[in-house]
């Protein structure tokens, strides 16, 4: 720090040192939990990892046995993302149209967004009480993975909206000004010139949407219930997910119940680490054109 | 500086006038209102949603309150499964709020840290890559942070609770004779780690739109480093950052999983939050759901209504200050 002036007074050299270390220290200590957390679920995880765990279910399996696995978990957690998806995702994407094409600055437009915002920290567990109250206990229906689709997409929503929002905005106006110019209604301009144009990263937001929604233990647990069995159908009946397979397999005291817990929890990490790095991969390299 | 305002003032009345023509009020084609009512719909659907939890929750805790013997407010017992069923709300809500404050403590300056690191000391080119390696502590979920934290932080937690006991000791909060593991402190260090990446990604934003033009300014008056952070960017900072701790906050007190599984539940408020025992709104929910009776039920619902209006009020007024100094940049 010395300049054509001089140089910078000891005690300002030192409160700049000082904060340097201190801002590098802030970032290695965010390193470590998260080096530890990924170190330990791959060391403990990686012991099971085999082809029971893949091809078994827990039906019949106790927490002290050996072997079991987590088929049944995959399967309703797979399910369960499908459909949270199919639902959230019209309803975040055509609320976003709305916010950037229809609504503009009107009150109703600024209302909603402010609630999708506000919306974005409801707690999951709230999420889930809301559909045991709603779903399950006012109009009667079973446990089922479906249940747990409904608590997923309320969580969904507002993230697949702000991000399809920002991706609109980054639609060129040009864009729109010339299919007007060619006498498109506004609905086909919107939905074959705008929505494409910005489909890869409403794709991203999407995908980190799931990515999001498929770690969520807390509203499955009151909505899909439990089970050891593969039940491959998501509209009756308790349904197994991998959050919940590792919650109950973590509170059981044998080794080997943990074990399994670990490898569940090492195989959910796997599915969103790859989930949000393809999302990655697909924003950087299908850049929508004109930005 | 007149000119450069009249500049933007003019851009804005461009877009603005741009936005007016690209928005016709209707065609009238049938397609066109179909769809617009459509997107209108989900919008306000997504009021509807947030509407209908508040409701629904309230319908289905009203029995349940009826029928309780002790004061929902004050009361630390929490027996709704009992006849007559008692439960009160008030050890929830300390160990809510006493956890989650704790959190947003821990977490904030490191933070900021960390967005101020990104943003302003670490090479321009790895910016990008060291965001996304905050942002992956985000992605791990509760349940796992629930896995390690009862695996390798609590083991770890004995000897600084033991070492803040003692030095600290004569602070009530940090007193009590026998410091555990599995306290209220434990689970607001698994909160901190949870919310840093969405404090510090905020507070990134935020000091992004500080302008060049401020940090170029002190740096030619021969500011060091630190000192454009503190005297340029911090001050501008300042509200966004208040507000992403906020939203942090907001975030711990919803958190559940991780904190079920840190915590073990000790009945009634203890002061001593180095001290084993304690339990959150969502922990209690999830830890007490499969013996709930129908009352126990009601009451959970109850609890979460409690857990949601809190929420609710931290998240909009983080937002809103967020939001007003939007308006100011």
């Amino acid at each position: 720090m010395t300049s054509a002036f001089g140089s910078v007074s000891p005690a300002r050299r030192i409160k700049d040192r000082a904060a340097a270390v201190f801002m590098w220290g802030a970032f290695a200590l965010a390193v470590i939990p998260l080096v530890s957390v990924l170190w330990t679920v791959v060391a403990h995880g990686v012991g099971r990892l085999d082809g029971d765990f893949f091809g078994h279910s827990m039906n019949g399996v106790a927490g002290r046995d050996p072997g079991g696995g987590a088929y049944h978990a995959i399967i309703g957690t797979l399910e369960q993302v499908l459909i949270t998806s199919a639902i959230a995702v019209p309803i975040a994407v055509l609320t976003a149209v709305y916010l950037v094409e229809y609504g503009g600055r009107g009150r109703l437009a600024r209302t909603i967004s402010f609630f999708v915002d506000v919306m974005t920290g409801i707690p999951s567990i709230v999420a889930g009480l809301f559909i045991l109250a709603l779903w399950l206990l006012t109009f009667g229906f079973e446990y089922s993975g479906f249940a747990g689709s409904l608590a997923l997409t309320i969580l969904m929503i507002p993230t697949v909206v702000r991000a399809t929002e920002e991706m609109l905005k980054l639609v060129p106006h040009e864009l729109r000004e010339a299919s007007f110019a060619l006498g498109v209604p506004r609905w086909r301009t919107i939905c074959f010139v705008v929505l494409p144009t910005a489909f890869t990263g409403i794709l991203t937001g999407v995908m980190l949407a799931v990515a999001r929604v498929m770690g969520e233990t807390a509203p499955l647990l009151l909505t899909i219930f439990f089970t050891k069995a593969i039940n491959n159908d998501p509209f009756s009946g308790p349904q197994g997910s991998l959050p919940t397979f590792i919650w109950d397999q973590a509170s059981d005291p044998n080794q080997n119940a943990i074990n399994r817990a670990w490898t569940g929890a090492l195989v959910l990490i796997g599915i969103i680490m790859l989930l949000n790095l393809a999302a990655r991969f697909v924003a950087r390299r299908f850049r929508p054109a004109g930005r | 500086m007149t000119s450069e305002t009249g500049v933007e003032t003019h851009a804005e009345a461009r877009t603005a006038a741009r936005r007016r023509a690209m928005r016709p009020t209707s065609t009238g084609r049938v397609g066109d209102r179909i769809f617009a009512s459509a997107a209108r719909g989900s919008g306000i659907l997504v009021l509807a949603i947030i509407v209908a939890i508040g409701v629904f929750l309230i319908v289905k805790a009203i029995p349940a309150l009826q029928k309780n013997q002790a004061n929902f407010l004050t009361s630390e017992v929490w027996d709704p499964n009992a006849v007559p069923p008692k439960f009160g709300i008030a050890q929830l809500a300390f160990g809510t709020v006493m956890s989650s404050l704790l959190a947003m403590l821990i977490a904030t300056p490191v933070a900021v840290g960390i967005a101020l690191f990104i943003g302003f000391y670490a090479p321009k080119r790895l910016s990008g890559v060291l965001g996304y390696v905050v942002d992956l502590l985000a992605a791990v979920p509760s349940i796992v942070y629930g896995l390690w934290g009862v695996a390798v932080l609590v083991p770890h937690m004995d000897g600084i609770s033991r070492f803040l006991n003692t030095v600290l000791g004569w602070i009530p909060l940090f007193g009590g004779d026998s410091p555990g593991k599995s306290s209220i402190f434990t689970a607001s260090v698994v909160l901190a780690i949870m919310i840093l990446p969405i404090i510090s990604s905020l507070s990134r934003e935020v000091f992004l739109q500080v302008p060049r033009s401020h940090l170029e300014a002190s740096l030619a008056l021969g500011a060091t480093r630190w000192e454009m952070v503190r005297m340029s960017v911090l001050p501008y900072g300042r509200s966004g950052v208040v507000g992403a701790s906020m939203l942090g906050l907001g975030r711990a007190m919803g958190e559940t999983i991780a904190v079920a599984m840190v915590l073990t539940l000790v009945p009634g408020i203890n002061i001593h939050i180095l001290e084993n025992g304690g339990a959150t709104f969502a922990s209690n929910i999830v830890n007490g759901f499969n013996e709930a009776s129908e009352t126990g039920r009601g009451a959970l619902i109850a609890s979460g209504l409690v857990l949601f209006v809190i929420t609710l009020v931290v998240n909009m007024a983080a937002r809103a200050i967020v939001a007003r100094r939007k308006e100011f940049a």
